[in-house]
């Protein structure tokens, strides 16, 4: 059965769902104590593992963008050669880089910079002038980028000991991990919300064979399908937006408790959202009453329906 | 206000249990169904609200064919029809008051409070209108049941066997009510076994007219009352 939006009642679900429930409208169906709780919790744990799926996926998303932005206009031509050699080798890249269109700036790292980036495997205090190290140029890109195929060629022919490095080989898997995992984010909020809804339907239809008694005087009564149904929708609704809406609170809550990116960096620690970014999960309360909404109805008007 | 053509009706299952039946329920008479039990009764009741549709024939109400209406044509319907049963059933969770004027609220309409205190006062159910349905007797809630079934100033009101469960005193009291409102204007149509209360009806001086189930069909048993 298809949901036809045209025959939902927008103003009247509105006056439900804001209206006091104290309403007699709003009290055609008698409250099952257990049922509801068990409802609010299950949209609550549905609503916690949300905010973590959005935060997975948007923490993936950075991820991918600063992969993508800080290492594609950074590259590295790495001279080793013997001693006697390296000083000429050197000065030959740094000639052939000066000249090829597309770089912006070619620069050899210093001894502190290359001490610091070994600092992490070696530790501090490392005689760099005692080891084979291979001098480092770094390289940054300018317009359009330049030929790296090309200049790699050409380093071959004229400076033996230089390979360039585009990091093409290792930064193409990691940004193509990071957007299948925002990808998975995104599916698990999609799998989230349809098993919620699942569960709000199956609820409803349990709900509406407990009613029976109900549901037949208002039948007798001349009560609509649609009149029948949005007693229990309202009653679903409600208890969707509650439940999701603490789940939320506790999920936020769980984010911003997470350790610092300042005090130990790492992909975990990105783990959350930023600025703007907090107001992303207040939506999750709205979508999951949305999803109970025509979970419910869809369910109860077709449970209504084949009976005659 | 009824019109049935040849309409035959037979469970899913079984045989036709009422067959080739043509009859008018004209606006503002009074008539009695009788009937062995297990004879149709209540199946041509429910055939007159449009709980069960005809298997064969033409059933007309208010005009309107009721194989032809949606569901929502029937829930309109039963608006217009005031069904009162043996075992008069409620929302057992709200108050008298309220399961009384459930079909204006399920209609969406506004519950007249004057109106409503009236028409408890009508069937003496004042000092229960805060009470919950489980806590009546078999009396009181069949006249909770009548003034549900007219809140909506239905013009035909079907009642099934409204006195089984109710002693005699108490079944004259209904009957009268149904008589009040049969001089209002209404239609009845009262189904039942009870011979006394159709001899009692001729006490009530009121124009009934008793139709008997026999062999799947319905007759016209004697004359006027």
């Amino acid at each position: 059965m298809k949901v036809d939006l045209r025959h939902v009642d927008w103003r009247s679900l509105w006056r439900g769902l804001i209206g006091r429930d104290g309403s007699v409208a709003g009290r055609i169906v008698p409250s099952t104590g257990f049922t509801a709780q068990l409802t609010m919790l299950t949209a609550g744990a549905m609503a916690f593992l949300a905010v973590f799926a959005l935060a997975l996926s948007f923490a993936t998303g950075r991820l991918a963008e600063r992969w993508s932005q800080s290492l594609a206009q950074t590259v590295t031509v790495r001279v080793s050669a013997p001693a006697d050699e390296i000083e000429t080798q050197t000065g030959t890249v740094m000639a052939i880089l000066q000249q090829t269109p597309g770089i912006a700036q070619a620069r050899m790292l210093p001894e502190d910079e290359v001490e610091s980036l070994l600092t992490p495997w070696f530790g501090p205090d490392v005689p760099i002038e005692a080891l084979p190290i291979p001098r480092l140029i770094e390289i940054t890109e300018g317009g359009d980028g330049f030929d790296a195929e090309g200049l790699g060629l050409r380093l071959a022919a004229e400076a033996p000991g230089a390979v360039l490095d585009d990091h093409t080989r290792w930064r193409k898997p990691l940004i193509t991990a990071a957007s299948r995992l925002r990808f998975l984010g995104i599916v698990s909020l999609a799998l989230i919300a349809a098993a919620g809804g699942a569960m709000m339907a199956l609820a409803a239809q349990s709900s509406l064979a407990a009613n029976g008694q109900v549901i037949r005087v208002l039948r007798l009564i001349g009560a609509r399908d649609v009149t029948i149904a949005q007693a229990f929708v309202r009653r679903f609704t409600r208890r969707a937006a509650a439940g999701s809406l603490a789940g939320t609170a506790l999920g936020m809550l769980a984010i911003a408790l997470l350790p610092n990116m300042d005090e130990a960096g790492g992909f975990l620690t990105g783990l959350g959202f930023q600025g703007w970014g907090w107001l992303w999960p207040l939506l999750i309360p709205l979508v999951a009453a949305g999803v109970g909404f025509f979970a419910t109805r869809w369910a109860a008007l077709r449970m209504l329906r084949a009976v005659p | 206000m009824i019109e049935m053509q040849d309409v035959s009706f037979g469970y899913r299952g079984g045989g036709a249990l009422l067959s080739n039946i043509t009859l008018g329920l004209p606006a503002g008479s009074f008539h009695f169904l009788t009937g062995p039990s297990g004879s149709g009764k209540t199946t041509f009741l429910r055939l007159c609200y449009a709980d069960l549709l005809p298997s064969g024939g033409r059933l007309t109400a208010f005009g309107h064919d009721v194989a032809g209406l949606s569901r929502d044509g029937i829930a309109m319907l039963r608006r217009k029809v005031g069904v009162l049963h043996q075992d008069a059933q409620f929302l057992d969770h709200l108050p008298v008051a309220e399961n009384i004027a459930l079909p204006l609220t399920v209609a969406g309409q506004p519950v007249d409070m004057k109106a409503l205190k009236e028409l408890l006062g009508w069937v003496s159910m004042t000092n229960h209108a805060r009470a919950l349905p489980p806590s009546l007797s078999g009396g009181e809630r069949q006249r909770a049941a009548l003034a549900r079934a007219v809140i909506m100033s239905p013009d035909f009101v079907l009642a099934d066997e409204p006195t089984g469960n109710l002693d005699w005193d108490m079944s004259m009291r209904l009957l009268q009510l149904l008589v009040e409102l049969n001089r209002s204007g209404k239609t009845i149509l009262i189904a039942t076994h009870d011979m006394d209360l159709i001899r009692t009806a001729r006490q009530l001086e009121v124009q009934a007219r008793v139709l008997r189930i026999s062999g799947r069909r319905v007759q016209l048993a004697g004359a006027d009352l």
